[in-house]
C-alpha cells in the first residue's frame, strides 16, 4: 500500500507526471467491475479575453483543441471544467461567446464533453446562458465503474452551491455503495485555498462534509490557472492550468494578477491534462500537457 | 503582503440599515461611542480602499454600495456581508491586533471583480 504522503511521484512522461494515488482500496466488488480508462480536463480558457497576459488568446483554445486530437490515444471523455468564456456584462455577448467557444471545441475528435460553468460564463446570470447553451450545471454520468459528480458553485455570484444543491448531493451520495469511486468536477475549489483572493466556496465545507462519508473521492477543479494538489482528510483535490493565462502561486502576492507572457516562451504555465484511472490500486494518474506540443 | 496568523478578537455585529428604518435611532445612538468609517464600494473599488484602525477602537463601518450587491468580506477577521445596492450596511468591529487585513467583495461582480479588493491597517 502507498503511504499517502509520499503521493508525489514525479516522473518524466509527457509534460511531467504526477502520480497521484489518492485513494487506495482493497479489492471489491466495485474494482472488480472498474476498468482502466483516461479521460481529459481542460479548464479555464476564457474564451473573449484580450489583454497582454496571452496575446495569442484569440489562437489558444484551437490549439489545445489541436494538440487534443493529436493524442496518439483517444480520451474516453473530455471535461472542461468552468470559465470557457470571459465575462462580459452584454447578455448577448455572452451568448456569442459561448457559442463560438462551442463551435471551435466541436472539433474535438471525442464526441463525449461535459461542461460545466465558472464564474465568468455564469454568476451574471445565474447560469441562463450556460444553460440554454450546454444543459444543466450540475449533474452526474457513470463511465467504466467510476461515478461522476459535477457540483456548480459559480451560478451564485456569492460562490455558495446552496441548500438545494447540497441536498441533492447528498442524496446521490446516499445512492451509491460505500465503496463507489467517485470523482467530482467543481470549478472553484471546495476548500478555502486562499480566502482573500476568492479561492473558495462559501458552503463548499458542507460538500466536503458529505463527501467524507465515501472513502474513494477525488476532487478535479480549476479556477486557479495552475496546478495544485491538496488533502482534506483522504479527499484529494487537484486543480487544473488554464489555457489563457496563469496566476501566481496560491498567496504568494498580494494581488492575484496574471503572471506576465513571456514572449520567449509563449504559452508557457497554460496546458490541460490527461488523468488515468486505474483499478488497481485505485488511483488517477495525471499527465500535464502543454498547448502546444514540440 | 503577509497577514499575521493569529486572528484578531473582533467584536461584530452586522446590521443593514435602510434609511428611515425605525432601528435608525438604535445605531445612531451606538455612533456616539464609536468612530464612524464611511466606504463606498461600487464597481469595481472600494473608497477608501485602505482603512487605519487603531487596536481596541470601536469602530462603526458604514459601507453603501452604489451599483450592485457586492460583498465586503474580511477573512481574517471572520468578517463579511452582503451589501444590497442603495442601502447603509452597518459593520461594528474592535480590532484587537494590529496588522494588515486584507478585504475583498466575495460576489462576483464582473469584468474588475477580481481587482475589488483593499485592507484594513490596524496600528497600536
Amino acid at each position: 500500500m502507498i503511504n499517502r504522503r509520499d503521493f508525489l511521484k514525479l516522473s518524466a512522461i509527457g509534460g511531467g507526471a504526477v502520480f497521484l494515488p489518492g485513494l487506495v482500496g482493497r479489492a471489491n466488488a466495485a474494482a472488480a467491475a472498474y476498468d482502466d480508462f483516461y479521460f481529459v480536463q481542460l479548464s479555464d480558457s476564457h474564451w473573449g479575453y484580450e489583454g497582454p497576459a496571452n496575446p495569442e488568446a484569440a489562437h489558444t483554445l484551437e490549439k489545445a483543441v489541436a494538440t487534443v486530437n493529436a493524442l496518439e490515444k483517444q480520451p474516453d471523455f473530455i471535461m472542461f471544467t468552468g470559465d470557457l468564456t470571459h465575462t462580459t456584462d452584454d447578455p448577448e455577448e455572452r451568448r456569442q461567446r459561448l457559442s463560438a467557444f462551442k463551435k471551435i471545441v466541436s472539433a474535438l475528435k471525442v464526441k463525449d464533453v461535459h461542461f460545466i460553468p465558472g464564474e465568468h460564463d455564469a454568476s451574471l446570470d445565474k447560469g441562463a446562458a450556460f444553460q440554454e447553451m450546454f444543459g444543466k450545471t450540475h449533474y452526474t454520468f457513470d463511465h467504466k465503474g467510476v461515478h461522476f459528480i459535477t457540483l456548480d458553485n459559480v451560478s451564485d455570484p456569492g460562490a455558495s452551491l446552496g441548500d438545494e444543491q447540497l441536498a441533492w448531493l447528498a442524496a446521490d451520495l446516499a445512492a451509491q455503495p460505500k465503496d463507489a469511486r467517485i470523482v467530482v468536477f467543481t470549478h472553484r475549489p471546495l476548500f478555502d485555498l486562499v480566502p482573500k483572493w476568492d479561492w473558495a466556496t462559501r458552503d463548499g465545507a458542507k460538500a466536503i462534509k458529505l463527501l467524507l462519508s465515501h472513502p474513494n473521492v477525488t476532487v478535479f477543479y480549476g479556477h486557479i490557472h495552475q496546478e495544485n494538489h491538496h488533502y482534506t482528510e483522504h479527499i484529494a483535490h487537484h486543480s487544473a492550468k488554464s489555457l489563457i493565462f496563469p496566476l501566481p502561486a496560491p498567496g504568494s502576492q498580494d494581488k492575484r494578477t496574471p503572471l506576465p507572457w513571456d514572449p520567449a516562451l509563449p504559452f508557457k504555465g497554460l496546458g490541460f491534462r490527461e488523468v488515468e484511472a486505474e483499478a488497481k490500486p485505485v488511483a488517477y494518474q495525471i499527465t500535464e500537457f502543454p498547448v502546444v506540443r514540440a | 503582503m503577509t497577514l499575521s496568523q493569529k486572528r484578531i478578537g473582533a467584536r461584530l455585529l452586522i446590521g443593514v440599515a435602510a434609511i428611515g428604518l425605525l432601528g435608525l435611532g438604535l445605531t445612531h445612538s451606538m455612533a456616539g461611542q464609536e468612530r464612524v468609517v464611511k466606504v463606498v464600494a461600487q464597481r469595481f473599488s472600494y473608497f477608501p480602499s485602505e482603512i487605519l484602525l487603531k487596536t481596541g477602537e470601536p469602530v462603526r463601518l458604514e459601507i453603501t454600495s452604489t451599483d450592485f450587491l457586492h460583498g465586503f468580506k474580511v477573512p481574517d477577521l471572520d468578517i463579511r456581508a452582503d451589501l444590497p445596492p442603495g442601502q447603509v450596511t452597518v459593520l461594528h468591529l474592535t480590532p484587537a491586533k494590529a496588522g494588515i487585513y486584507d478585504f475583498l467583495c466575495d460576489n462576483f461582480c464582473g469584468l474588475g471583480h477580481e481587482e475589488m479588493n483593499g485592507r484594513i491597517v490596524v496600528k497600536d
